[in-house]
């Protein structure tokens, strides 16, 4: 009697690893490859650390390869590299004027590498996915807040070093009597420093949920089989789709955002 | 009734925000359409601030999402 209780219980408990295994949110479980301990501190190499190393990788080496002739006129390769820079280039100029082109490189840089990140976790390799199944770095907050600090950080400093003191009348609108400053100057400072929680929360937010959607309705497509199955995956190809285009456009809301935070920092005259 | 209800129920009650996010995002598209038939030849110049609107609309519904997902799956 007792081995088939213990049986039982093995099998729930299988049963329930697996289902956990399946869950829409395993995806985005951690796991650590190289386990690395420093000064106490957990810095394994992990899922995200590589994911993270690829994307980086990615976006060096294709502009790396795609400009490697420098032709005057581009052939296909380069003309996709001379787009994606000619796109955040207008953004910066537009946005931000002339003189911020010298920031123009660190947008770049945010543009190419959230648009990797959120483009890697979509790519389902078969055979590869058993070692190493796609991972979105930036679907977990704690990549996200980095980047978001990154930003909101620098362009403080940026603004600090450039306006002094002066750059206190960020938060002070021209042309507003003074009772109403009162109230608006608190306004102006909290909403100045949920800056960094909405760049970080937009971006998070959109893939987590846009990956976890993904991930259901693939487990429809899985669960109805082959007679049903077709129904959900009607709606999944072109799912797909919009989640490509969200990822490209999380990435240039970032960038522009960034700009925009650059333009207050540098020109405080409203 | 216990804390795994409630917390479902909670989570279910956390994305009601998303119905925010679907009206403002009609709203800025809806705008951006009407302009567009009104002035054509300005739509397409005016088609990435409306990208722009879109985000941020979408984001403060995200944010009720994250708050559902916070209930559902904080220990």
């Amino acid at each position: 009697m007792a081995t088939t209780t213990e049986a039982a219980t093995t099998v729930a408990a299988e049963a329930a690893k697996a289902a956990a295994e399946a869950s829409p949110m395993s995806q985005f479980q951690i796991e650590r490859y190289i386990p690395l301990n420093l000064f106490g501190y957990d810095a394994s190499f992990t899922n995200s650390a590589l994911a993270m190393v690829l994307a980086a990788a990615i976006c060096i080496g294709f502009i790396w390869y795609a400009m490697r002739h420098r032709s005057l006129i581009p052939n296909r390769m380069q003309s996709v590299a001379e787009m994606a820079y000619e796109f955040v280039h207008n953004i910066v100029k537009q946005t931000a004027g002339e003189e911020a082109l010298g920031y123009f490189p660190v947008v770049f840089t945010l543009f190419m590498f959230i648009l990797v990140s959120n483009l890697i976790g979509l790519i389902n390799i078969p055979g590869v996915s058993h070692y190493y199944a796609p991972f979105t770095s930036t679907s977990h907050i704690i990549v996200t807040f980095a980047l978001a600090a990154l930003v909101f950080v620098g362009v403080t400093i940026i603004g600090i070093a450039k306006n002094g003191f002066g750059f206190l009348k960020l938060f002070v609108p021209s042309g507003v009597p003074w009772p109403m400053l009162i109230i608006l100057v608190p306004i102006e400072v909290i909403s100045y420093f949920t800056r960094p929680i909405s760049l970080s929360v937009r971006l998070f937010a959109n893939m987590m949920a846009g990956h976890t959607l993904l991930k259901v309705f693939g487990g429809f497509v899985v669960g109805l089989g082959l007679l049903g199955g077709w129904a959900p995956l009607i709606f999944m190809v072109p799912f797909t789709g919009l989640e490509v285009l969200v990822a490209f456009l999380q990435a240039y809301v970032f960038a522009i955002l960034t700009s925009i935070y650059l333009n207050d920092a540098l020109h405080i005259h409203h | 009734m216990g804390p795994e209800a409630a917390r479902l129920i909670g989570a279910g009650i956390a994305c009601i925000a998303l119905a925010g996010a679907g009206v403002g995002i009609g709203n800025i598209f809806g705008n951006y359409l009407s302009g567009a038939l009104r002035n054509p030849s300005a739509a397409q110049g005016q088609f990435g601030n409306a990208l722009l609107g879109f985000a941020l609309a979408e984001a403060t519904g995200l944010f009720g999402l994250v708050m559902a997902f916070i209930i559902l799956y904080s220990k």
